[in-house]
This record gives structure tokens, C-alpha cells and sequence, in this order.
């Protein structure tokens, strides 16, 4: 589709196409461990998860811009009418007072779930996540705290985001003790997640995949269940090279996997991340110490990129085991485009290219 | 032989043409004709008085209007109108995509503005600045060409809706308030200058409740610093009417100790008179001005918002009719003879012809280069390698 979109472009009098998504989104296996499921997609699951939050804990709150009809991406649709007005409602236009009012609900005893409209518009509140949330068990000795806030927000590319509807910040959260940030890849695992955050005793930004809102769809179970926070999972196990990543990327890296298998005869194993802090370190190590290749995947920029996290980290535990160097495919170096949206994010040609290269290292 | 220059070189190659209808009309034409003479050259109009907060004066309540700033004003007004219009159909047709926040309705706001300010003055504002792009310079062409997202729009095709530029205007913002300290910051480098020039800051309803707002008003008091901040108040932020989402709807009041007034948004010469006078508090160093312009969008939020969700079409309707900035300017020049309906009619056909050359530019014109994907991100001598998406694969930045 990249391509078609070059070569076209001169003479083309007709509308252009474009391909809705860069991946095809698989559902996970039906999970039968809790309880009667139901079809739902990626806000679907979201609407599921706080609905069981507010019904189970009488001092949920949910507020931010627009969440009283529903939310912009309508993950909160239906809960004003079914828990009432005080507990889901709207707040002016101000991030950081949305997320210094939100720490404050928190630390007085009460689980505040934050709404952040987009995840490019959380910087305004930056100061209040890093320097008061994060900080606030250390600094008065465990006196206080602020685990009953979660911070929630639509995250990564969508195809015509721009700018300032497709960034992904995990890493500049990544760098901040006190803080858990968790990013799903699917409806199943969104629902277990959120309630893991919510249940969590420590400040969670929670980082929801726009692009899957609706393209995800999976049988989900309407029973609260939790997913446990800083475990990666192992999607389908290999032997030749370890892939990495989380939330949107899985999907793609999922394609690059079964495309390494057809092609090349490569075997990769693929993990899911989850929690990018405090991350898995673990489960990933041990995978390269199997395969000894490694490569990350993210649509950040790459300088500074969590990846860069992953690939030191990995690179100090398992140097002898390393048969390539690790490969991180992200990102260019760029403010996130308009138009080279598909030239600039990590497609899953060039994680193919990246593994061809580390398989012939 | 009393007709306009125009009127007569139309006929005249309608003689030449083959097509002889031209002709025909001419003998219509002789009974209906009106001269130059004709028309009023100016007219005072009275306009609605300004609610004023720590002012003793404010703006005056009539407003002289010449029959060249009439047809002006109207040009202005209908090419903003005409050209949101065509960005909605291209929109729907798929050919711009991403984000799209339309102007139309709001109209007198930019051309008001404009009329009471200079060139040289500085202009910034917030996301729905389609209209400003072009009040500040930029043509219809590279407007809808950067809609497009082609190597021929204002911004290289970078930057879509929300980012055009053009000299001495500062864009076009994504952020939600983040442009008003920049305003501040622009006035205060005027002022550094002692170039005798403003800011214009504009923000929305939305904006008004950002906490750097705030901040921005106390420096700017605090410096005396010569800007003037504009909230344009279309009644909602995005979705959220303004009773429900501030605690205080006098918006030209919430800048406390800045003194400020309130305009009726939809009447170009009121917005014209008060930022004349806006910009006359400014100039004598007498500190920064709020003007609060009571207008409206017929569109909603963006493309994505249909805009009867959280209002009715009945309002809409009744504020088309009853208040449409276009209209309004057309019957005062028509009810005090200051132009021909004949006059409007042509100037309506030529902008749609522009609007459609722009068009057909803006769809034909190519996409930038890959090249320039890493261009611009930072001011580098030589040339800086950009790391992308491979350890193997640079692209050069140049800037």
C-alpha cells in the first residue's frame, strides 16, 4: 500500500486509497477460565471493565473531557445512566487539573479513573504525573499515596492521526519510578489489565491502542477478571528469534512472524510486553538466552525509545548468548507525520528486513 | 454609455464570442444598468455597544463603511465561506483526511480582525484556522493544498488543518490553549522591538479554562505587555455547551485585572470597531485588552462531529437566518444602495471559480518527496542523519 501511494500520486485525478490499517487484527482464543463471554471490541471490553469496577467499589469515580455521554471513543458509554452524575462526569478542558484533581480524589481514599481525551494531550498533566503522583508514597515515608488513581488514555497511530492524535509517550513515563505503565494489545487482555491497574496500589497509566478501538473484537468475559501487571507473555513460542513489543505492534509483529516461518523457514517467538514499567525482564531474557536474537518493535521514534530500555537491559544479561545485534525497528526521528504516516511508522516489511538481517549476521 | 469597466469588457468579449447571448443581454442589460454614480460611496451604520469590563469607554456605536470595504469585506467573507465549504466536500470525498476543524460561521471574526490591524501586526491562534490563513495572505491554492497534504500547500504539505504558517502568522495550534503564551511571548518580543506592533491572541471557550491562560494574562498585565487576547466564543467546546463546562461565562471579565469587552462576533464592522480600539489601548502602552466575539459554527467541532448531538438544527437554522455574518454585510450595502445585487453575484461567481481552481490544484498538485520526511526537525549545519526505522536505514535532514 506504501508503495501504491507513491507511484500513483502524479496522476492520480480519483480519490486515493488507502489501506484502513497496517495489520490484521486476530482474536485471541475464547478464555473459558471466567465465565460466560460476550462479543465485544476494544472500547466494548473498556465500557465492560469499569462498568464492573463501579459496581463493585462503591467510591469509583470516572471523569474527564467528555466522558459523561459516552467518551469520544465511547468506552464509557451507558455508566452516567446506570451509577449517576457524581460518579461519572465531566471536566473542563485542563489536563493537569484533570490529573491533580485526580491524585487528590485518590489519595483521599477514593479509586479515581482519569480520562486523558488523547495521549498526545497529556503533557499539560506531566508534572502532576511524574513529580506529585509518582513521588507521593516516597516522599511522605508511605504516609500517603496515590494507588487509587488510574490515569487512562487512547494511544498510538490510526492512520490520520497527525501530529497530535498518534503518539505513543510510554517512554517518557518509562523513565519515572513510582509509576506502572501498562498498554494492552486486545480486548481480553484491555479488560484484565484495566482491572489490574485499577486494583494495583500504585498510580497506572493505562494506554489504549485507537486504531483497535474498533477493529479488535473478541469474546470477552463480562465477569470482573485480572490480568497480573509487569508479566509478558509468550504469544507463540520459537527458536530463532525473540520479537518484542506491545499493544498495536503485536499484530504486525505476529504477520512478520508468520511470514518469517513461510519465507525463511525462520521460527520466532513473540512476546507481548504489557507492562512496559516495571517491565518483565525476566521472561525476555530468557527467551534470548534460547533464541540469542532479539529484535524490539515500537512506533515511537527510536532514540530514547522504550526499546532502547529493553535492548541494554538485555544486552548486559545475556552478551554471550547474542548471535546478532539486537534490532530495534521503530519510529524515524521525527515529529509523527501527516502525510508520510506510512512511510514512517515500523511496518512489517521492515521488521522482515530486520530479521533477515539478523538471521544472516 | 454609464456602466462599470467590468460590465463593459464582459459584453464586449461577449461580442467577440460565439456565444451571442451576451448580446441579448445587453439590451436587458441597458434598463437594469447602474453606474458608479449610482451607489453610496460610504454609509454609518449603527452597531450593538460593547459590554466593557474596567473600562470607562469602549468602542463607538456607529461604524462608517465605504462602498470598497463593503465589497471587500464581502469578498473576504464569502471566499473563507466558500472555501470551508469545499473543504467539507473534499473531506467527505476522502481526499483530505486526518483532522479538519471548519470555520464557516465565524467568518466576521477573521475579516473584522483584519480590517482593524496591520500586516505587519502578529495574529495567532488555535486549530479552526482556516480562516486566519487566508485573512493573513495565504491564497485559497496553497490552503487547500496543504489540506491535501501536497508539496504546493503552505506548510510543504507537513503540517494539514491545524498547522499553516504564514509571515507574521503564528499558525494554526493542535494543543488546546498552548498558543496563548506564545501570544504573550510575541507581544512582549513587539514590545522588546518598540515596533508599534500587537498580538492578536485568539483561543476558544474551551481554551478559556487551560490553566496557562491564567498565567499568560498575569505576565502580560504584570509587563504591560501589547496583546490582545481574543476568546471566540462559539457556545461550545467541542461538544460541551459553555454553561456546563465554566463556572464563569463572561469570558472578556476572566482576565480580572485585564479590562475587556464584548462583541457580537457575527457583525464584521462591530468586530472591526472593537479591535480598532483593542489594538488603540495597545498601541499607547496601556497593557494587554480581552475581547470576548459572541459567535457560532454551523459546522461541528470537526468533520468527525456532525454537530446536532448536543444542539438542535433548529438553532442552527435560526442562527443562519437571522445572523449570518455574510448576509448581514449584503442587505445593509443593499438597503443603503452601496452595491448591486448584480455586484455580489459576480463576485460570488468569481470565488467559486478560484475555489475550484484551488481545487483542482490542490488534488492535482504531487505529495512532497520522502525526502522531506526528516527535513526541518532541527536547524543543522551539515547535514544531520536521521535514524529510522532500522539500524541500516538513515534518511539525510536538511534545515
Amino acid at each position: 500500500s506504501a508503495v501504491a501511494i507513491t507511484g500513483c500520486a502524479c496522476s492520480r485525478t480519483k480519490t486515493q486509497r488507502r489501506h484502513a490499517a497496517h495489520f490484521t487484527f486476530q482474536p485471541d482464543p475464547v478464555p473459558s477460565q471466567y465465565g460466560p463471554t460476550q462479543k465485544m471490541n476494544l472500547f466494548q471490553s473498556i465500557t465492560s471493565a469499569l462498568d464492573n469496577t463501579l459496581a463493585s467499589d462503591p467510591t469509583a469515580v470516572i471523569f474527564g473531557e467528555d466522558v459523561a455521554f459516552g467518551g469520544v471513543f465511547r468506552c464509557t458509554v451507558g455508566l452516567r445512566d446506570k451509577y449517576g452524575k457524581d460518579r461519572v462526569f465531566n471536566t473542563p478542558l485542563c489536563e493537569q487539573g484533570i490529573v491533580g484533581f485526580g491524585i487528590g480524589v485518590a489519595v483521599a481514599g477514593a479509586t479515581a479513573i482519569a480520562e486523558i481525551q488523547f495521549a498526545d494531550y497529556i503533557f499539560p498533566a506531566f508534572d502532576q504525573i511524574v513529580n506529585e503522583a509518582a513521588k507521593y508514597r516516597y516522599r511522605s515515608g508511605n504516609m500517603f499515596d496515590c494507588g487509587n488513581l488510574t490515569i487512562r488514555a487512547p494511544w498510538g497511530c490510526v492512520g490520520h492521526g497527525s501530529l497530535y492524535h498518534s503518539q505513543s509517550p510510554e517512554a517518557f513515563f518509562a523513565h519515572c519510578p513510582g509509576l506502572k505503565v501498562v498498554i494492552p494489545r486486545s480486548p481480553i487482555q484491555a479488560k484484565g489489565l484495566l482491572l489490574s491497574c485499577i486494583a494495583d496500589k500504585n498510580p497506572c497509566i493505562f494506554f489504549e491502542p485507537k486504531i483497535l478501538y474498533r477493529a479488535a473484537v473478541e469474546q470477552v468475559p463480562e465477569d470482573p477478571y485480572t490480568i497480573p501487571l509487569s508479566q509478558a507473555e509468550v504469544l507463540q513460542e520459537g527458536s530463532d528469534v525473540t520479537l518484542v513489543a506491545w499493544g498495536t505492534q503485536i499484530h504486525v509483529l505476529k504477520e512478520v512472524a508468520s511470514m518469517a516461518q513461510e519465507k525463511l523457514g525462520v521460527s520466532c517467538e513473540v512476546i507481548d510486553l504489557q507492562t512496559i514499567l516495571p517491565w518483565d525482564i525476566e521472561t525476555v531474557c530468557k527467551s534470548v538466552v534460547k533464541t540469542g536474537r532479539l529484535l524490539i518493535s515500537h512506533e515511537a521514534p527510536v532514540t530514547g525509545g522504550f526499546a532502547s530500555e529493553i535492548s541494554s537491559t538485555v544486552q548486559e544479561e545475556c552478551f554471550l548468548n547474542l548471535e546478532a545485534p539486537i534490532s530495534r525497528v521503530c519510529g524515524y526521528d521525527t515529529p509523527f507525520p501527516h502525510i508520510f504516516e506510512p512511510f514512517y511508522i515500523p511496518d512489517k516489511w521492515k521488521c522482515f528486513e530486520a530479521i533477515k538481517k539478523m538471521i544472516n549476521y | 454609455w454609464c456602466r462599470t469597466k467590468k460590465e463593459s469588457i464582459r459584453l464586449l468579449k461577449g461580442l467577440f464570442s460565439k456565444n451571442h447571448s451576451a448580446l441579448l443581454d445587453w439590451g436587458a442589460r441597458v434598463v437594469v444598468s447602474r453606474s458608479f454614480a449610482d451607489f453610496t460611496p460610504q454609509a454609518t451604520f449603527d452597531i450593538k455597544k460593547c459590554d466593557l469590563h474596567r473600562l470607562e469607554e469602549g468602542p463607538p456605536v456607529k461604524a462608517e463603511l465605504t462602498r470598497e470595504q463593503g465589497l471587500q469585506y464581502y469578498r473576504t467573507m464569502q471566499t473563507v465561506r466558500r472555501m470551508e465549504l469545499k473543504a467539507d466536500q473534499l473531506y467527505k470525498q476522502k481526499i483530505i483526511r486526518g483532522f479538519c476543524h471548519l470555520y464557516d460561521g465565524q467568518e466576521a471574526c477573521a475579516a473584522g480582525i483584519e480590517a482593524a490591524i496591520n500586516p505587519s501586526d502578529h495574529l495567532i491562534t488555535a486549530y479552526r484556522a482556516h480562516g486566519y490563513t487566508y485573512t493573513r495572505g495565504v491564497s485559497v491554492k496553497e490552503i487547500l493544498a496543504e489540506l491535501t497534504g501536497r508539496r504546493g500547500g503552505v506548510a510543504k504539505g507537513k503540517g494539514g488543518s491545524m498547522h499553516m504558517y504564514a509571515p507574521h502568522f503564528y499558525g494554526g495550534n493542535g494543543i488546546v490553549g498552548a498558543q496563548v503564551p506564545l501570544g504573550a511571548g510575541i507581544a512582549l518580543a513587539c514590545q522588546y522591538q518598540g515596533n508599534n506592533q500587537v498580538c492578536v491572541t485568539l483561543y476558544g471557550d474551551g481554551a478559556a479554562n487551560q490553566g496557562q491562560l491564567f498565567e499568560s494574562y498575569n505576565m502580560a498585565a504584570l509587563w504591560k505587555l501589547p496583546c490582545i487576547f481574543i476568546c471566540e466564543n462559539n457556545k461550545y467546546g467541542m461538544g460541551t455547551s459553555v454553561e456546563r463546562a465554566a463556572a464563569s461565562t463572561d469570558y472578556y471579565k476572566r482576565g480580572d485585572f485585564i479590562p475587556g469587552l464584548r462583541v457580537d462576533g457575527m457583525d464584521v464592522l462591530c468586530v472591526r470597531e472593537a479591535a480598532q480600539f483593542a489594538a488603540d489601548h495597545c498601541r499607547a502602552g496601556k497593557g494587554p485588552i480581552i475581547m470576548e466575539l459572541q459567535t457560532y459554527r454551523y459546522h461541528g467541532h470537526s468533520m468527525s462531529d456532525p454537530g446536532v448531538s448536543y444542539r438542535t438544527r433548529e438553532e442552527i437554522q435560526e442562527v443562519r437566518s437571522k445572523s449570518d455574518p455574510i448576509s448581514m454585510l449584503k442587505e445593509r450595502m443593499l438597503s443603503h444602495n452601496m452595491a448591486s445585487v448584480e455586484e455580489f453575484k459576480e463576485i460570488d461567481i468569481e470565488i467559486r471559480k478560484q475555489v475550484e481552481d484551488a481545487t483542482q490544484f490542490a488534488t492535482s498538485d504531487p505529495e512532497p518527496p520522502l525526502e522531506e520526511l526528516c527535513n526541518h526537525i532541527f536547524s543543522n549545519n551539515p547535514l544531520l542523519e536521521v535514524r529510522g526505522t532500522n539500524p541500516w536505514s538513515k534518511l539525510k535532514s536538511v534545515s
